[in-house]
């Protein structure tokens, strides 16, 4: 494991902290003319995204943390395990319920995700921006409305509930952002 | 620029320039020097000077009277939103002067320059280091153990390895007395502890503290002064803890200035001196939050 001294750390580097790894997001440094330094950073948790602000001598050593994205074909789950493939070397690589959180709900079958892998083994699971989903379930709405004002719940495939237009029907396909968890489209097939 | 060497030429110091570099280096343990190819035979390699304190206090030794310099100096490693590595740095000495006189002179410069440039007198404001820790931290610093200190570091959200004292008191003092400090008024604190003294006297009446004083203004810190140590056996000793320090950090030791004690034997005149970081006197004349924006080209596109 690399050990870095302050003099390396910029923003986007990742390290560890109790041995999990987080995302430098901010770095300063604080010097008495003939005192001490101290450099102060803001680091992002990488699963969690939970933001922490450390201050350490800047002669101490920090660990880095062997990250890397890469993106991963979804294959299937077990229930347990999802199961995932490189679009080009055809490796597959399973990740836990832990690296997928709530994620698992738009995880669509053979779209590409990035796999945040941290000693090789996957950590976190971004699925795709934008996903296309059929809605399994939804009230029927008001015949004739197509303005779309106001809204309704809608259960899709994978277990994801986002708000729809009320001239939107059950069993159609809709494109959601997967960031927001918001309705974009109505994608014909 | 002009304004300071008016308000100089007026008290007749005199403008005087010194190597940028040389085969001699700063011992301090917490600034680095850049080095670079031997400029001297006898020496493998030079150093970028990190202040022009030395070669200024050899020519106060050889008789030059007050002096001051104006000039670039470089700091390995210093980079933040009030640090370049290469900054302007005003350095003068006053003989004569104890150190509380050319504090007062630092101030009526600051004083002079701001009305200079249209802003108002601020109020000064004088505080022992000690004064400090009581006001803004309650902490009583003569009863108070390192161990104690480090405690209270880490309630202030230090994170890193267990500090020694005076590093502590770094940290304290650099994040949460600093900050501080109330806004457009000039602070002068003094008597810092003799373990801070760098290159100033040990107070006689107190040997607990040092003649050194420092200066801010809105929280940055512009100025730092000593009543000058004049006596070369306590400089030798101070340039031999220091690389001791190094040596025991796993660091390179530096070249002390041996001109310089040379020079201190045959008589150093009783002084005190200053320095001064002009682009952060800048910042505050110009009210501008960062180093970069006062610096036509900061050193990550230099």
């Amino acid at each position: 494991m690399a050990v870095l001294g302050i003099n390396d750390f910029k923003t986007g580097l990742k390290i560890l902290i109790n041995d999990e790894p987080w995302n430098i997001t901010e770095v300063d440094m604080v010097k008495p003319g003939k005192g001490q330094a101290f450099t102060r950073i803001k680091a992002k948790h990488l699963r969690t995204g939970r933001v922490v602000e450390k201050t350490i001598k800047s002669t101490d050593k920090v660990e880095s943390a062997e990250v890397m994205e890469t993106d991963y074909q979804y294959l299937y789950t077990d229930g347990e395990y999802f199961y995932f493939m490189h679009p080009e070397t055809f490796e597959q690589i399973e990740a836990d319920k832990n690296a997928v959180g709530d994620n698992d709900k738009w995880l669509v079958e053979e779209s590409l995700c990035t796999i945040t892998l941290w000693n090789n083994s996957p950590y976190v699971v971004v699925p795709p921006n934008f996903v296309e989903m059929k809605i399994v379930e939804t009230d029927p709405g008001l015949r004739g409305d197509t303005s779309g004002g106001g809204g309704k719940p809608a259960k899709l495939e994978y277990g994801a509930v986002v708000n729809i237009p009320l001239f939107v029907q059950e069993g159609e396909i809709i494109k959601v952002d997967t960031r927001s968890g918001e309705y974009v489209s109505r994608v014909k097939e | 620029m002009r304004q300071i060497r008016e308000f100089f030429h007026e008290r007749n110091v005199l403008e005087v320039e010194t190597p940028i570099l040389s085969s001699a280096g700063n011992t301090d343990v917490n600034i680095e020097s850049f080095t670079s190819e031997s400029i001297n035979r006898d020496f493998p390699k030079s150093y970028l000077r990190t202040s022009p304190e030395f070669p200024l206090k050899r020519l106060l030794c050889s008789g030059s009277g007050d002096i001051f310099e104006l000039g670039k100096v470089f700091r390995k490693g210093e980079t933040s939103k009030t640090h370049n590595v290469e900054f302007t740095m005003l350095e003068w000495y006053r003989i004569g002067f104890n150190y509380l006189q050319l504090m007062d002179e630092v101030n009526e410069l600051l004083i002079s320059l701001m009305q200079d440039f249209g802003l108002s007198e601020p109020q000064i404001q004088n505080l022992t280091f000690n004064q400090c820790f009581e006001d803004y931290l309650e902490i009583n610093l003569s009863e108070i153990s390192t161990t104690q200190l480090n405690q209270i570091c880490r309630q202030h959200n230090y994170d890193g390895s267990e500090l020694n004292r005076d590093e502590a008191l770094d940290f304290l003092f650099s994040m949460q007395i600093q900050p501080r400090f109330p806004r457009e008024k000039i602070i002068n604190v003094t008597q810092f502890p003799a373990s801070q003294a760098a290159l100033s006297m040990i107070n006689p009446e107190d040997n607990n503290t040092s003649l050194r004083f420092e200066t801010y203004f809105n929280g940055y810190e512009l100025a730092n002064g000593y009543q000058e140590l004049t006596d070369a056996v306590e400089q030798e000793k101070r340039f031999n803890l220091d690389n001791a320090k190094r040596k025991n950090a796993g660091w390179n030791e530096v070249r002390m200035d041996k001109n310089l004690l040379t020079a201190m034997q045959h008589g150093m005149p009783d002084c005190s001196g200053v320095a001064l970081g002009v682009d952060r006197l800048l910042m505050l004349l110009l009210d501008r939050k960062q180093i970069d924006e006062v610096l036509s080209f900061h050193s990550k596109n230099a």
